[in-house]
């Protein structure tokens, strides 16, 4: 039997584009649990995948649009957000799933996303956070902590980091959780939940990058950084989102904000009815 | 509302950038994403109160990178879609229309043109982004361009941006300027059975025939849109017929930007519209384009007036360059005057054309369009040259 065979056999096999693996991502690398926790998400739910259309940006985790069987657009660097923006006020029946980075929602991509988050555009919206640019060799970003090592900050970084459940919280999301890629079960619980949910929705994954950002801050192999994340991830839902800045002794991990908000598309709708009426 | 909301049936005292509004929406325009920007803002403010009433989206975004992202998204989801700027915005944009181009995403971009470079002449009209709207992103590409003289032609000419755009599956631009813009003129909208649209191809196979990037003989694939059970991938990376990346195969680079560069090459008979007047027997030619063009008209008549045979080739599609056009010209005219409000763009595609044929250039870099007088002036002496 072929490993291809063997592949389909698997009860989600369905769901992706098969004939594009093996994927690109590297041995240890968290995008490929993010995939599994996504089609997972997706065969509970029982969603029509005529009807889902994930979008994401350029880099390592950008890839994951293409391996997903159903409509998907791999857009430019930073621009997943504003194009599905298009996409969901243009077809208001679809289901919309932004899978990105962290630097490419949040450094080149960041005006968007805050726009978005304000208007409650309907979206889920998931950043696999590895705290470094992956894709172009492991560079500094928003999210990477002070002091680690990158290509870019040989000497230690300076930036102080964004606290990304804080930002998507300010920036009014109905939804926001983080979770890492430790945390199978509870991650797929959330990105159901985030796509059952109306309005603009956002979860963080903390996504081991053993490759470049482990092996330059010798945080040893994906092994070793799912271990420590047992150690020092603290589940508190209903937390205050502000607190909850990544340090390293603790990760606080949970759902932070689940409130219910009128959306871009709802709003519209009574504004498009009334005047209708006239 | 009157019962054909599309279509303002209708003469009308219009503002360019409204009677664009108003072309786009009888074009089938769908949905709008925008950023407030003089000279065009008033295309923007316009559809924010139209294009609901069309049964439209209207949305203003934060920034042009996030109107053409918008436009794109929304083209695949199944809309006719816009976005209208000016130079600054325009800038901003550039990123995103290669991603248009690599996709073969419908979309028409409204640039009305002011003066430039960076913030530059707000309020005040000019021609510098005709290279800029060729050559602006990165790579090699071929978009389609129009240049209305009019407000008529800013209304006449949307709708024809519109149907290029889906019949050749690339963002087709209207390239204005500020002048043409704000402009106040009349207009006659005709009835909606008299004004002909183009909708894109469909595939004609079922999901699992479809190869979504594999062209028909007129060098165009049939476009399934999102959520009609196609599930195709689109990426701005190269990629083959099934829109997968394919980016270490040389020839399917070759194939594929060839290909986006033929399909509109190869139709450009199809594609290239100009207005010819007094040519037959002209020594001298002006060619001109957008609000030039117009004071080339009155200065080609005083030349005739003064036993000057002159003649204007006025061109209405400026990209695909109407290469043919402008030679077959230049084979029969003793000189070319070229007056534009730049430092010299379209004059450079006249010259690399015209070969031998001197070529005289006219410029203004924005503020005020040409004179009349000033255009005859180059005329006068290009024909005792
Ligand atoms: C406009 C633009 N600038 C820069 C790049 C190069 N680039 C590609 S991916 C990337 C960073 C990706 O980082 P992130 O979003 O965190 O994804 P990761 O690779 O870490 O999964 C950069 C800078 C690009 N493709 N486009
Ligand atoms: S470089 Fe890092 S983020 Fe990219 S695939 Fe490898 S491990 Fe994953
Ligand atoms: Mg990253």
């Amino acid at each position: 039997m072929t490993v291809l065979q063997e592949f389909e056999k698997h009860p989600l096999a369905k769901y992706l584009r098969l004939e594009r693996f093996p994927h690109i991502w590297c041995e240890g690398c968290g995008d490929g649990i993010i995939l599994n926790c996504f089609v997972k998400a997706l065969d509970d739910l029982g969603i029509n995948m005529d009807k889902l259309v994930v979008v994401s940006g350029i880099g390592c985790i950008g890839r994951i649009a293409g391996y997903i069987k159903c409509d998907s657009f791999h857009t430019t660097h930073g621009r997943p957000i504003a194009l599905a923006t298009g996409i969901k006020l243009a077809n208001p029946k679809l289901t919309i799933a932004v899978i990105s980075g962290d630097g490419d929602l949040f450094a080149i991509g960041g005006n968007h996303f805050i726009h978005a988050a304000r208007r409650n555009v309907d979206m889920t919206v998931i950043c696999s956070n590895n705290f470094n640019y992956g894709m172009t060799g492991g560079q500094f970003g928003p999210t990477t902590p002070l002091d680690s090592y990158t290509t870019t900050t040989p000497y230690g970084n300076i930036e102080h980091p964004f606290n990304l459940v804080h930002l998507a919280a300010a920036a009014g999301a109905v939804y926001v959780a983080r979770w890492t890629a430790l945390h199978v079960k509870r991650l797929t619980e959330s990105i159901k939940k985030a796509l059952q949910k109306k309005g603009f929705k956002f979860i963080e994954v903390i996504s081991p990058c053993p490759e470049i950002y482990g092996r330059r801050n010798k945080l040893g192999k994906a092994i070793d950084t799912m271990k420590r994340y047992r150690q020092i991830c603290e589940i508190r839902h209903g937390y205050d989102p502000a607190k909850a800045e990544i340090t390293i002794e603790k990760i606080i991990v949970g759902e932070f904000i689940d409130i219910e908000k009128p959306t871009y598309g709802e709003l519209l709708q009574k504004q498009f009815l009334t005047i209708q009426k006239r | 509302m009157t019962m054909h909301r599309e279509v303002l049936t209708g003469k009308h005292l219009m503002q360019g950038d409204i009677a664009c509004a108003e072309g786009a929406i009888a074009a089938g325009c769908k949905f709008f994403a925008g950023y407030p920007i003089t000279p065009a803002t008033e295309i923007t403010e316009r559809m924010a109160r139209r294009m609901i009433e069309v049964d439209g989206m209207f949305v203003q975004m934060e920034d042009e990178l996030a109107s053409m992202a918008a436009i794109i998204g929304a083209s695949w989801a199944g809309a006719k879609a816009m976005t209208a700027t000016s130079g600054p915005g325009f800038s901003l944009m550039q990123e995103n229309i290669g991603l248009a181009v690599m996709t073969e995403t419908p979309c028409v971009v409204v640039n009305i043109m002011r003066g430039a470079p960076s913030t530059g002449l707000p309020t005040e009209g000019a021609q510098q982004d005709v290279m800029q709207c060729k050559w602006g992103s990165h790579g090699d590409y071929e978009i389609i361009a129009l240049a209305p003289a009019s407000v008529q032609e800013m209304f006449d000419l949307t709708i024809e941006c519109f149907n290029f755009a889906e019949t050749y599956r690339a963002p087709t631009f209207l390239l204005a300027d500020g002048f043409t813009g704000h402009l106040w003129e009349r207009v006659v909208i005709p009835s909606r059975e008299e004004i002909k649209t183009v909708e894109r191809k469909k595939p004609i196979v079922p999901a699992d025939k479809y190869v979504p990037f594999k062209p028909d003989e007129d060098l165009v694939p049939p476009m399934a849109c999102f959520g009609e059970g196609y599930r195709v991938h689109v990426t701005g990376l190269t990629h083959d017929e099934l829109g997968y990346p394919k980016t270490t195969d040389p020839k399917i680079q070759h194939e594929l930007v060839n290909r986006l560069c033929e399909k509109i090459r190869k139709n450009s008979d199809k594609i290239i519209r100009t207005y010819k007047f007094m040519l037959e027997d002209a020594d001298v030619a002006v060619i001109a384009y957008g609000i030039p063009s117009r004071s080339s008209l009155n200065a080609v008549k005083r030349a005739r007036e003064a036993g000057i045979k002159a003649g204007l080739l006025r061109l209405i599609t400026v990209w695909p360059f109407p290469e043919k056009q402008v030679e077959e010209l230049s084979n029969h005219v003793k000189a070319i005057v070229v007056p534009e409000m730049n430092c010299g763009q379209v004059v450079r595609e006249v010259e690399r054309v015209a070969k031998e044929t001197p070529v005289h250039f006219s410029s203004k870099i924005g503020g005020e369009p040409h004179s009349p007088s000033e255009i005859f002036e180059v005329i006068r002496r290009a024909a005792k040259a």
